[in-house]
């Protein structure tokens, strides 16, 4: 039932798309009807879920990575004060150069394969994660620290471990939720600026040999793909921190 | 002004009050007895503490905020043993005082000592207004959350012992969002216990729940913390007489403390509606109108 709407809503936009190109016929050039998605999809299904492997696995590469060092760098921020006097300004000027303007730069350094897309993708959700990771450290109900301070003087790095750290693992995992929605977006724009595979690169090449039927169907195919991590990604999490589904239901604590 | 039933100033009859209670109170009497003695929490065993009760003074107390000068010279004395019930208007620094003695607060030239002559870090218990409970954890590694700070082996034994003392064995597994709020102070005050510690610093720790739930952990509490040292800061005058050994009133500004004297029976907790009780908290509600007619 849940999903009944969002398909029947897909379903009218898809008769939308195609009529439109039924009544102004327009070339299948320019703008190919969903059939003729559907029948590039078909023929061509081998070629397109290849490249869509590649890409899959530069986007999962970049979210471990880009979680692994945001994390890493959230917690020097926290808790060292001298990291955070250098890193933080650091930080924040590095999110004013857009990623895309140094894509050209990451595949002259990393080369044609899929490094550059991996660090692409790094890049792009190194930030987010960050911010949300540091803002969950930051706003720990300042009460429980007390408490455990109150158990355990001086033991700073337990209270990390049994209080801080689960406490701001909600913020991670938001952090982490953004992270997948806009890692394809960095796989995508490595794939385009230099590459001899993927999915980015499967639609420059096809879109170059008019192949716009094959472009779509890789388009769509790109879509999924990043719905379907997205969604597989929220479940985990969920699966993980049953405690916050919890606290949103009886919000106690804030 | 002499018999109850006069409203005071605060426009509430002071018998309206004392009455509920008394009702309140034997009703959770009633309740107790109807309850089977497995799930009940009418604890039979006193806790003991490993050592005998510590005194604590706390002298020369001086805290500034702003340019207000809270307190000046302010000395507070806990006798060893039993609850020292700290009372007095919103905002006044009994909250500040109690934080003071847990050592969360940054230095200030205050001095505490004990009457064993060490000092008294590592040696208080806290329990705050909200329970303070970890939602990721279940109730029984909350409990245990002292032990797994300080790198101890989880007193695994103990803490399942101490939650069937407060009634809790059935929800060990539990969450505490799965928890009412009288549940979730019990948890609380189970972890306190745990603690193990001679003096206990409890900062309005019941007055989140409903009356009767107050009652009855009032109950528990003096129970469990029986011959331990307890700072129990409350704005409630009925829970001061029912536990304390000393009743404080704190006013003014810079603070001053006012011992209210008023010949209590020695054992807690005290029924709420017995006539010495009664008027002992008639009196105390008194002393506190008066104390807040010059804010």
């Amino acid at each position: 039932m849940r999903l009944l709407t969002p398909l029947i809503s897909l379903l009218g936009l898809l008769l939308a798309w195609q009529l439109l190109v039924w009544i102004s016929g327009v070339p299948v050039y320019i703008l190919p009807g969903p059939v003729a998605v559907l029948s590039s999809l078909w023929n061509d299904g081998d070629l397109i879920l290849e490249q869509a492997g590649i890409t899959a696995l530069e986007i999962l590469f970049g979210i471990l990575l880009g979680t692994f060092l945001g994390g890493g760098s959230a917690l020097l921020l926290r808790y060292f004060r001298r990291m955070r006097r250098w890193l933080l300004p650091l930080l924040i000027a590095s999110q004013a150069i857009p990623v895309f303007a140094i894509a050209p730069l990451l595949v002259l350094w990393l080369g044609y394969g899929m490094a550059s897309k991996v660090a692409m993708a790094t890049l792009i959700i190194y930030f987010p994660v960050t911010a949300n990771f540091y803002d969950g450290l930051r706003r720990i109900p300042r009460a429980w620290l007390e408490l455990a301070q109150t158990m355990a003087t001086g033991r700073r790095w337990a209270i990390v471990r049994h209080v801080a750290l689960p406490a701001a693992l909600p913020a991670l995992a938001s952090g982490l939720r953004i992270a997948t929605a806009i890692a394809p977006i960095g796989a995508v724009v490595g794939e385009w600026v230099g590459s001899s595979a993927g999915l980015g690169y499967l639609m420059l090449h096809a879109n170059g040999r008019v192949q716009i039927d094959l472009m779509f169907a890789a388009l769509s195919v790109l879509a999924l793909l990043a719905v379907s991590l997205y969604f597989a990604v929220d479940a985990v999490l969920n699966r993980l921190l049953p405690w916050q589904a919890e606290l949103t239901l009886h919000s106690e604590i804030s | 002004m002499g018999n109850g039933g006069t409203p005071t100033s605060s426009g509430f009859s002071v018998d309206t009050y004392a009455d509920t209670a008394r009702i309140l109170h034997a009703f959770a009497l009633k309740m107790k007895a109807m309850r089977n003695p497995r799930s009940s929490f009418s604890p039979d065993i006193p806790e003991k503490p490993s050592s005998p009760a510590l005194a604590v003074r706390l002298r020369g107390v001086d805290w500034r905020y702003g340019d207000n000068l809270l307190f000046e010279n302010v000395t507070l004395d806990l006798p060893g043993g039993g609850f020292t019930c700290l009372l007095g208007p919103s905002g006044v620094g009994k909250s500040t005082l109690l934080r003071l003695l847990a050592g969360l607060l940054p230095t200030t030239r205050a001095t505490v000592t004990c009457s064993d002559g060490l000092p008294l870090t590592g040696r208080v218990a806290y329990m705050a207004q909200q329970d303070l409970l970890l939602p990721w954890l279940t109730v029984l590694d909350n409990v245990l959350l002292g032990n797994r700070l300080r790198g101890e082996t989880p007193a695994v034994d103990k803490a399942h012992e101490l939650l069937r003392r407060v009634g809790l064995a059935d929800v060990t597994a539990d969450r505490p969002a799965a928890l009412s709020g009288g549940m979730r102070q019990r948890v609380a005050l189970a972890r306190t216990l745990m603690e193990d510690r001679p003096v206990v610093l409890m900062d309005e720790p019941f007055s989140g729940v409903d009356a009767l739930t107050r009652l009855r952990l009032q109950t528990l509490a003096a129970v469990t913390l029986r011959q331990r040292t307890v700072l129990l800061v409350t704005h409630d005058p009925l829970e001061a007489v029912r536990l304390a050994r000393q009743v404080l009133i704190m006013h003014g500004r810079p603070v001053r403390l006012q011992l209210f004297e008023q010949p209590l029976s020695e054992s807690t907790p005290r029924d709420p509606g017995d006539p010495s009780v009664q008027s002992a908290y008639r009196e105390l509600l008194r002393r506190l109108e008066d104390e807040s007619c010059d804010c």
